[in-house]
């Protein structure tokens, strides 16, 4: 119970102090918008090229904004040493985590949605149709880049290159939600649209084994 | 400050020591504070005050040796390391982006503590914030980050406070109110570990004094010529 109403009260912390700076949402989604537009501009795709590899660069676009998302998730707990005060109080340091990668895949999730009717414009794809699908797997796989992102994050704020440290853990560890996301992103974009189930099972595992971990050994993860 | 809901607690450290890679932070400290006292750290910078503090308050894990709280206040009334003592640290520890009040009724839930709109009422008021309640902590001055800092580590009714430099980059007014905050936590019977650079009001309320020296205990007294000297560095 302690650790829900924990996890309840810092995800509100996260939210607020989120919604007031407005940094990671306005930093996400400015990045997330340029990359796409450089892309359209770059490749110029007709429709059939678009169906082929614009799912590939939405991808590699959330996944690059979300290493600049999550930099600072642990970082600025440190500014006014935070995190100790919330180590003192919680009951369960689990709770940090939970709060900070459910604000994080709000966040994501928040960003994708925003992003997807110019991207579906952009790239002339169909989403409507597919919309539900597509949100599942946004859902899915954002939890996951939240899930180790987090975790990674809390690991590079404590080491000496931590603006450097954080990309270069995170990306090769994302590459398989980066490639599955897209295989199944692209298969929803088809002519004739069809659900990669093993694509989405695999991204659930992925979530679920990572989260456990995180349960696991997250506490070491803040230990000074 | 609100009269004191907690029972006395003393504590003891056996053979402490604290290695940061190949830096030994501390060695073999082993020290007994009883209930009530009001201890002062002394000692240049890197001498150990702050990892001290720290593993107090047990932030951080001793690499060797063992802590353990007593007394009434402790759980069972024997011993125990079950104490969440109070710490205000160098850093304020509370969000420039939350409020006065916003700052202590999140911490206040978060160490569920029953009725936290009473308590945080209580603690804005004794700490002198009452009327900046609802004012982002960014824009407070030191002082002001200092009081919301006090008062957050005195929400859950802490019976050991640790109080690492408090005094940094105050006011001679902000100093004298810290002094006499401390005071009338010292008077309420709560156990105070504090570190300090130099004489000052603030170490004037210390009734014992160690100087700690690259890790190591140098000096430990309560006496009074022998505590100056603690404090200023010079030889007693």
């Amino acid at each position: 119970m302690s650790l829900l109403a924990n996890t309840s009260a810092l995800l509100g912390k996260e939210l607020r102090t989120e919604f007031r700076s407005r940094e990671l949402l306005t930093t996400t989604i400015v990045f997330i918008l340029i990359v796409l537009v450089l892309f359209s501009f770059a490749f110029n795709p007709t429709s059939d090229e678009s169906r082929q590899f614009a799912s590939g660069l939405l991808w590699l676009a959330l996944l690059f904004a979300s290493s600049l998302m999550l930099q600072p998730c642990f970082l600025r707990e440190q500014n006014n040493d935070t995190l100790s005060a919330l180590r003192l109080s919680v009951s369960d340091p689990f709770a940090i985590f939970l709060a900070k990668l459910a604000a994080n895949t709000l966040f994501l999730l928040l960003a994708e949605l925003l992003l997807l009717p110019l991207f579906a414009v952009m790239y002339n794809v169909p989403v409507v149709p597919v919309l539900h699908w597509l949100l599942l797997v946004f859902f899915l796989a954002s939890l996951g880049i939240s899930i180790a992102g987090t975790a990674l994050s809390a690991i590079s704020a404590q080491a000496r290159m931590r603006e450097l440290l954080l990309p270069l853990l995170l990306l090769p560890l994302l590459t398989p939600i980066l490639v599955v996301s897209a295989e199944v992103t692209r298969s929803l974009l088809d002519r004739e649209p069809f659900v990669r189930w093993k694509g989405i099972g695999f991204i659930g595992v992925f979530d679920v084994v990572f989260l456990t971990a995180l349960w696991l050994f997250g506490e070491y993860l803040l230990e000074e | 400050m609100t009269p004191p809901a907690f029972s006395p607690v003393g504590l003891r450290l056996e053979n402490i020591d604290k290695r940061y890679g190949r830096l030994l932070a501390l060695r073999g400290v082993s020290l007994t504070i009883a209930a009530g006292e009001c201890v002062v750290f002394a000692g240049r910078n890197g001498s150990g005050k702050t990892t001290l503090l720290r593993i107090v308050s047990q932030l951080v894990r001793p690499s060797r040796g063992t802590l353990t709280f007593s007394g009434s206040g402790a759980p069972g009334g024997g011993e125990s390391n079950a104490i969440r003592p109070g710490f205000v640290a160098h850093a304020t520890m509370v969000y420039d982006e939350l409020t006065a009040e916003e700052n202590l009724l999140l911490f206040a839930r978060l160490q569920e503590i029953a009725q936290p709109e009473k308590r945080v009422e209580t603690l804005l008021h004794d700490v002198g914030l009452s009327e900046r309640r609802g004012s982002l902590v960014r824009t407070f001055s030191r002082g002001m980050r200092q009081r919301a800092a006090i008062a957050r580590a005195l929400l859950h009714e802490p019976a050991v406070l640790l109080l690492d430099e408090p005094a940094t980059g105050l006011d001679p007014q902000g100093v004298t109110w810290l002094a006499e905050a401390i005071r009338r936590l010292r008077d309420s019977g709560r156990t105070i570990l504090m570190s300090l650079h130099g004489e000052s009001e603030i170490s004037q309320l210390g009734t014992r004094a160690i100087r700690l020296d690259a890790g190591s205990i140098a000096a430990d007294t309560r006496t009074g010529a022998t505590f100056r000297s603690i404090l200023t560095f010079a030889d007693a």
